[in-house]
């Protein structure tokens, strides 16, 4: 047997597209097999088909070299596939075995579920694989990378043999993503096959034996990942040369144009979450703010942009001061916010792209005149801001949720920074997006710091951190910890630094 | 799968005919004619100009509440209260229509926006709690219904007449009624409200639509988190889509007392109208037109039911079960979804 699955020339289509062209992907058995493909290309679809949730106009599926026809999960799941879906489907407030054990049941001759059988069985899967997963914990109370090994062991209480992974570490902590990979490791010692959607590139370079990659629905090719490189992957995957370092000019930092001092934030439950942080913001440089989610890094970002209260401290913008304005008077004396939560802080996924353009303007002219609003107008400007930013949706008075995560993050980044802000804080800015898009926001980002703007980048990927920023500033534990520049630091460093590790000798500015 | 709107259009339409075909078969299996009882219900309704007066007359009502409870859904909001609301906006208008004396252009304003005025105060309620406290607007809208009533009656009872059941009638200059519209409607009691009706459904669309303030609010009700990220009010517009809400329902109030009966009497249960309302927006899709048509469908659907213990000899009690059963496939769009998109795929 060569291979466990194939799926051959696969063609699937919706109204209006085709999300599936002829694509070819073959598991061998024993392998981790990298599906790679950017936002929108087509991994989810060809994976539903695969999995019986679509059925596919044209190729076949074939497992373990026989013609399946699957036309409903539970035939997916029977022929021993199993999918550990991106967004958890796990019942909160019951315990890991009751979820395992859910819609498969064991049962004692009474008709009970036979609890003991079920938690011994889920135990020893558990060792097997090395998932230290606690049988009785309850979903509420684990973290996201456990309940990650909850979808695992599912599948795997389910018989699985082919594992397909989507997007697994979209939601991990660089801990976890560690963690997740020995998984994959010992799940392919014990026999298993797994297919690995993503677009990180990383991660497959790590983890898998070979990839396929999809450009806009077309299958371009499997290649063995040993005898490639991120470089090829991504002009493969982008289909076109992908540059990783983001070229800059050596930055001309201006006036000052925002002061922190002092400042201390609660958070949600009164715990001091900023600690009486110092910053300074000049124009025309990037300030990226290194730290491990959880310093108080968003804490700070509310703050600035007066979702949060501020304690005590100030807050200046061009030397007037911002501390505790409402959200609208912040934006108006020039802040603009690329939030860390697009879903619930950039968007209102029901409202047309055109709608969300004009989320902080549309009160103004020429959106709006006597509080009747302009559509004309609104679409006008939207038409503009999709051309200029690439933003690709099939017109302005689409809704925001149909589009792709890079596609709304363009989107977001085209209002912000169209309303041409003194400052632009960008949290994340690209969080869950693929190698294109990612180079695009950069290089958006350095254009307005080369047009004189102050931009304060927070991000939790040194990578990122390291590429865009002129200066970097580690937070951690609520404050300012050190103050380096890319050029003389190594991403160890910055590892070291925000684990709060003390900084080493003659390094002056550091100290806080 | 068809064009949206087409589609929007297509659930209404089946789920009132699927509830046509439900009761058709309850008549049968009762031992009634369908066609006699349908037959009744059209004659009812539409059989001459004084059957097509009630029907209007009825359905101004029924285009308010709808009117509230769509604008309250359309900005994330579930107004139970409409009921409530009407019974307050129905008491304030005949309160102005009873007490005060002065001219017709301005004692009939005045009644109308003391109508809409009660019925927003009544909805503010709901709206600064949940606004301020986090309180669900659905509790405390059904709770303010029962204080609404007990409220109303007692202020009958005690204020506005010393210990009788009804109100005096309001003064002419606050009346609604128009003998221009009873005569070519062979004396029904058609009155200028359905206007006022009408002209409230526009004003919905344009505020819901063309606004600013619409689009507050719609976007409040969609994402608070967003809404305060763009920089607006959401406890503000919270409890502004409650007001405006509360005053579509209190002049659905109005109606009732300035027009169809002038005069207020006590009750010992809702009038239904703010409950029917319910039905009217879901069956309208909760756009302004939608629950026009939808408000003209229950005023027909009650007028011409009427009818039908007479012309069929259909018990009333029937009568309301067929009606039910039209709401009921209303509020089961979901089920009538499934059943197009399957008949659809059949098709091919």
């Amino acid at each position: 047997m060569e291979y466990v699955i194939e799926m051959l020339n696969i063609r699937k289509e919706f109204p209006g597209i085709v999300a599936n062209d002829n694509i070819t992907i073959q598991l061998k058995p024993g392998e981790i097999h990298a599906l790679l493909g950017e936002n929108g290309a087509g991994k989810s679809t060809l994976m539903n088909v695969l999995f019986g949730l679509y059925q596919p106009e044209q190729g076949e599926i074939r497992v373990k070299g026989k013609k399946a026809n699957i036309t409903n999960p539970n035939i997916a799941n029977d022929l021993g596939i199993g999918m550990v879906h991106q967004h958890f489907m796990l019942v909160e407030p019951f315990t890991v075995t009751q979820n395992i054990v859910l819609g498969n049941e064991p049962t004692k001759k009474t008709g009970v579920i036979n609890v003991e059988k079920a938690r011994k069985d889920i135990k020893e899967i558990s060792d097997r694989y090395g998932l230290k997963v606690d049988p009785d914990a309850k979903i509420s109370d684990i973290s996201v990378g456990m309940q990650q090994r909850v979808e695992i062991l599912k599948t795997l209480y389910r018989g699985a043999d082919v594992l397909i992974f989507d997007e697994p570490t979209a939601v991990l902590t660089p801990q976890e993503i560690n963690e997740l990979m020995e998984i994959m490791r010992s799940l392919i010692k014990e026999g298993k096959s797994i297919i690995l959607i993503t677009h990180k590139l990383k991660e497959i370079m790590e983890v898998c034996d070979r990839c396929t990659v999809i450009r806009k629905g077309k299958g371009i090719g499997t290649v063995n990942v040993a005898q490639t490189n991120t470089n090829e992957l991504a002009s493969l995957m982008v289909g076109r040369e992908v540059h990783f370092k983001t070229e800059k000019q050596q930055a001309e930092p201006k006036d000052t144009v925002l002061t922190i001092e002092n400042l201390v934030v609660k958070d949600s439950r009164k715990v001091d979450l900023v600690k009486g942080l110092n910053l300074e913001l000049r124009g025309g440089e990037i300030v990226g703010i290194a730290g491990v989610d959880g310093n108080g890094q968003s804490e700070l970002i509310e703050a600035i942009t007066g979702l949060r209260q501020a304690v005590s401290g100030r807050i200046k913008l061009k030397n007037k001061n911002i501390t505790n304005k409402s959200p609208r008077k912040v934006t108006e004396s020039g802040v603009g916010h690329i939030p860390q939560d697009r879903h619930r802080f950039g968007l209102v996924l029901d409202y047309s792209i055109g709608e969300n353009i004009v989320l902080q303007t549309y009160y103004k002219k020429p959106y709006s005149k006597a509080k009747v609003l302009n559509y004309k107008a609104i679409y006008e400007k939207a038409e503009s801001i999709i051309k200029e930013y690439d933003v690709r949706t099939p017109s302005v008075y689409t809704k925001a949720r149909a589009l792709s995560g890079g596609n709304q993050q363009k989107a977001i980044i085209g209002r912000e920074v169209d309303r041409s802000p003194d400052l632009l804080i960008a949290a994340q800015p690209t969080r869950g997006l693929d190698v294109g898009a990612i180079e695009f926001i950069h290089k958006k980002l350095i254009e307005e710091r080369d047009k004189g703007k102050a931009v304060l980048l927070i991000s939790f990927e040194l990578d990122e951190i390291l590429n865009v920023s002129d200066r970097i500033a580690v937070m951690f534990d609520g404050k300012i910890v050190a103050e380096v520049t890319p050029e003389e630091t190594t991403e160890q460093e910055l590892g070291l630094l925000m684990a709060g590790s003390q900084v080493k000798e003659g390094d002056s500015n550091a100290i806080q | 799968m068809p064009s949206n709107k087409l589609f929007a259009l297509l659930v209404p339409i089946v789920s009132v005919l699927m509830g046509l075909i439900a009761g058709a078969i309850i008549m049968l299996v009762s031992g009634f004619s369908p066609i006699d009882g349908y037959t009744a219900l059209w004659n009812g309704a539409f059989g001459d100009s004084y059957t097509i007066g009630e029907t209007i007359r009825r359905s101004a009502p029924y285009i308010l509440t709808g009117l509230s409870i769509a604008f309250a859904f359309r900005t994330g909001l579930f107004n139970i209260g409409a009921e409530g609301q009407v019974l307050v906006g129905w008491l304030a208008a005949v309160w102005v229509g009873i007490t005060i004396d002065a001219p017709m252009y301005i004692h009939l304003p005045l009644a109308v926006l003391a109508a809409a005025v009660a019925g927003g105060l009544w909805a503010f309620v709901p709206g600064i709690l949940k606004a301020k406290l986090g309180v669900h607007e659905v509790i405390v809208t059904i709770m303010m219904n029962y204080i609404a009533l007990f409220t109303t009656n007692e202020i009958i009872r005690k204020v506005l007449t010393s210990g009788q059941t009804t109100t005096d009638s309001i003064a002419p200059s606050a009346s609604l009624a128009s003998e221009w519209m009873q005569s070519i409607t062979f004396y029904s009691r058609l009155h200028y409200g359905i206007l006022i009706a009408l002209f409230a459904a526009a004003i919905m669309w344009f505020i819901i639509q063309r606004t600013t303030i619409g689009y507050e609010l719609k976007s409040v009700g969609f994402n608070q988190h967003a809404s305060r990220y763009a920089g607006m009010n959401v406890s503000k517009n919270i409890v502004l889509s409650m007001v405006i809400a509360g005053m579509f329902a209190g002049l659905a109030g109005a109606m009732e007392g300035l027009g169809t009966y002038g005069n207020m009497s006590v009750t010992a249960g809702f009038s239904n109208l703010g409950f029917d309302g319910i039905a009217v927006a879901l069956l309208g899709a909760n756009t302004a037109i939608g629950v026009v048509f939808a408000a003209f469908l229950f005023g027909a659907l009650k007028e011409g039911a009427g009818e039908m213990p007479t012309g069929a000899g259909i018990p009333t009690e029937l009568v309301d079960i067929i009606i039910a059963l039209i709401i009921f496939f209303v509020a089961s769009s979901y089920i009538i979804r499934w059943v197009i998109v399957r008949f659809k795929k059949e098709g091919k």
